[in-house]
């Protein structure tokens, strides 16, 4: 697989410095920390997106973990730099398109940052669940 | 030459790089200088220069798997081999019988063809390899019917290593009067090979992978009994009408040379290449988790097929950015599907997601395969570090009774 120049450096940088890379895990039991995990072992990749958000709707922090081809791991980081900052608002509105593009995804690989907008959308609706009264 | 200044080649099951002294003889057939003339010229002296090489070759050819020269017909590679004996022996039967066995896990090369046959109206019966990729003499047993006129079996799997008992098939179908065709890509310098013990009929062979140069291979076609062929390609009647087409006399004679060596070297490469592999298992083994695709007891050294739990062999095969391997891995693939061959075995998806094949061979160095080792457990450690899944495994979560979100 001929992959973009950005694609290898993300995923390289991630596997060397993970700490630095936001590779990790939230307290996913905390009602400020949302997590999105989606994909299938048997499909080749499992992606799992946790945000943490203040009180004003605001991405304080965001840790991830991702099974699958160095695509799929250079879209996670790639996602986890767009959102870092972001209102949920603002989160909401990345598209896989937009990772893709920045990455110059070859088609075959597109599916790599769908996955990361469902992870992302994923973290927000599990997010928003806790803060609605039950 | 600093070995880590450059990438290590574990990918010798896909091809191997052209021995020097096969490349010497090649050069000595292609210019002017040399015997570059076109072996079906009867009427002069180039023509006969050719000729007299591509008949040493022949004959060097036959040696290693105990033919006469008489029953090697030259084809473009193996693909083309097991092209021209499966659907050539099934055209020229069809009176006989229109039924086929082969297993699933062989080369698409002959998968493929079988299919074709299906679209032709013929019947074809895949047979499920046991755990470690072996095709039992049983299952094909009772695959046989009376209208059965071609047994397909591979000599060594491909990305397994595995090994069928070629004897043992050969017998019954001997005794059965089925045509049996052995594509034996992968064992040409590995394992003794004797199409008369082994009552082989037709035998795919390619130089390739056996450190002669691509796009040149060998059909083995029995004359005692027999087998008879309808040919896929017409046209001035070579190879006894076999494969017509102007021999690449340059490729034949790299094949022959490339065989000649295989015959004198092939225990004492197979000797040294079976202590790399053990030294590498070794090394690997003190890896949680990892399996072995295939078995240690049934299977050629030169191959190591592992699947890393928990990683994605995609991903592996980047991290060991410096070392040329091959993954069953769907991603590594045009079609998105994980390996066949695994999945044939039963193993699941992830793991099938999660293999990589190192192939050893004859210019592999102990410190090749030490910096390999230690470059994949520095790699596997780190992608585990990444993985969700490693980090449920473990928590102790049973990643079966997960609900997964497939897409």
């Amino acid at each position: 697989m001929a992959y973009s120049r950005k694609v290898i450096k993300k995923f390289e940088d991630t596997l060397k410095n993970p700490a630095a890379h936001s590779v990790g895990r939230l307290d996913a039991s905390s009602k400020n920390v949302g997590t999105g995990m989606v994909g299938a072992p048997a499909c080749g990749d499992v992606m799992r997106l946790q945000i943490e958000v203040s009180e004003a709707g605001l991405i304080t922090d965001c840790k991830f973990k991702t099974y699958g081809c160095g695509s799929a791991i250079a879209s996670s980081q790639q996602m986890i730099e767009m959102l870092k900052g972001k209102t949920l608002e603002e989160a909401k509105k990345i598209k896989d398109k937009d990772i893709a593009k920045v990455l110059e995804l070859p088609p075959i690989k597109i599916h790599c940052s769908v996955l990361a907008e469902d992870s992302i959308k994923k973290a927000i609706e599990d997010y928003e669940s806790k803060k609605t009264p039950a | 030459m600093n070995k880590t200044d450059k990438a290590i080649y574990f990918d010798y099951a896909s091809t191997t790089p052209v021995d020097p002294r096969v490349a010497n003889k090649m050069m000595e057939y292609l210019t002017s200088d040399g015997h570059f003339g076109n072996a079906a010229s009867r009427s002069h002296i180039f023509g006969w220069k050719a000729e007299e090489g591509i008949e040493k070759a022949r004959h060097q050819v036959a040696s290693l798997i105990n033919a006469d020269s008489r029953e090697i017909v030259w084809t473009s590679g193996a693909t083309e081999s097991d092209n021209l004996a499966i659907k050539g022996a099934a055209r020229f039967y069809k009176a006989k019988g229109n039924h086929i066995i082969t297993s699933k896990i062989e080369h698409k090369a002959v998968l493929d063809p079988c299919r074709q046959l299906e679209r032709e109206g013929f019947e074809v019966t895949y047979l499920d390899p046991d755990e470690n990729g072996i095709v039992s003499l049983e299952s094909i047993k009772n695959a046989v019917k009376d209208t059965t006129i071609l047994i397909s079996i591979m000599h060594i799997n491909n990305e397994l290593g595995s090994v069928n008992d070629i004897k043992s098939i050969g017998e019954y179908a001997r005794s059965r009067g089925i045509i049996f065709h052995v594509d034996a890509a992968q064992s040409t310098g590995k394992l003794k090979i004797d199409v008369k013990e082994m009552n082989v009929d037709l035998m795919s062979l390619t130089a390739g992978k056996t450190y002669g140069p691509k796009g040149v291979g060998a059909l083995y076609v029995s004359r005692k009994p027999r087998v008879r062929l309808e040919a896929l390609i017409h046209g001035g009647g070579h190879e006894r009408g076999f494969r017509s087409g102007t021999l690449p006399t340059h490729q034949i004679v790299g094949m022959g040379e490339a065989y000649k060596l295989a015959a004198e070297e092939m225990d004492q490469d197979n000797e040294r290449i079976a202590k790399l592999a053990k030294y590498f298992w070794n090394e690997l083994s003190e890896i949680e988790e990892i399996f072995l695709n295939g078995s240690h007891e049934n299977k050629v050294p030169n191959i190591t097929n592992i699947s890393f739990a928990y990683i994605e062999g995609e991903s592996l095969i980047m991290a060991l950015k410096d070392v040329a391997v091959s993954s069953g891995s769907a991603c590594t693939s045009a079609s998105l599907e994980p390996s066949y061959v695994l999945r044939a075995l039963g193993r699941p998806d992830e793991l099938a997601h999660s293999s990589i094949r190192f192939s050893f061979g004859r210019f592999t160095t102990e410190e090749e395969v030490k910096i390999v080792a230690k470059i994949a457990k520095k790699a596997v450690q780190q992608l585990r570090e990444l993985s969700p899944l490693w980090d449920m495994y473990k928590d102790g979560v049973d990643l079966e009774k997960v609900e997964w979100a497939p897409h």
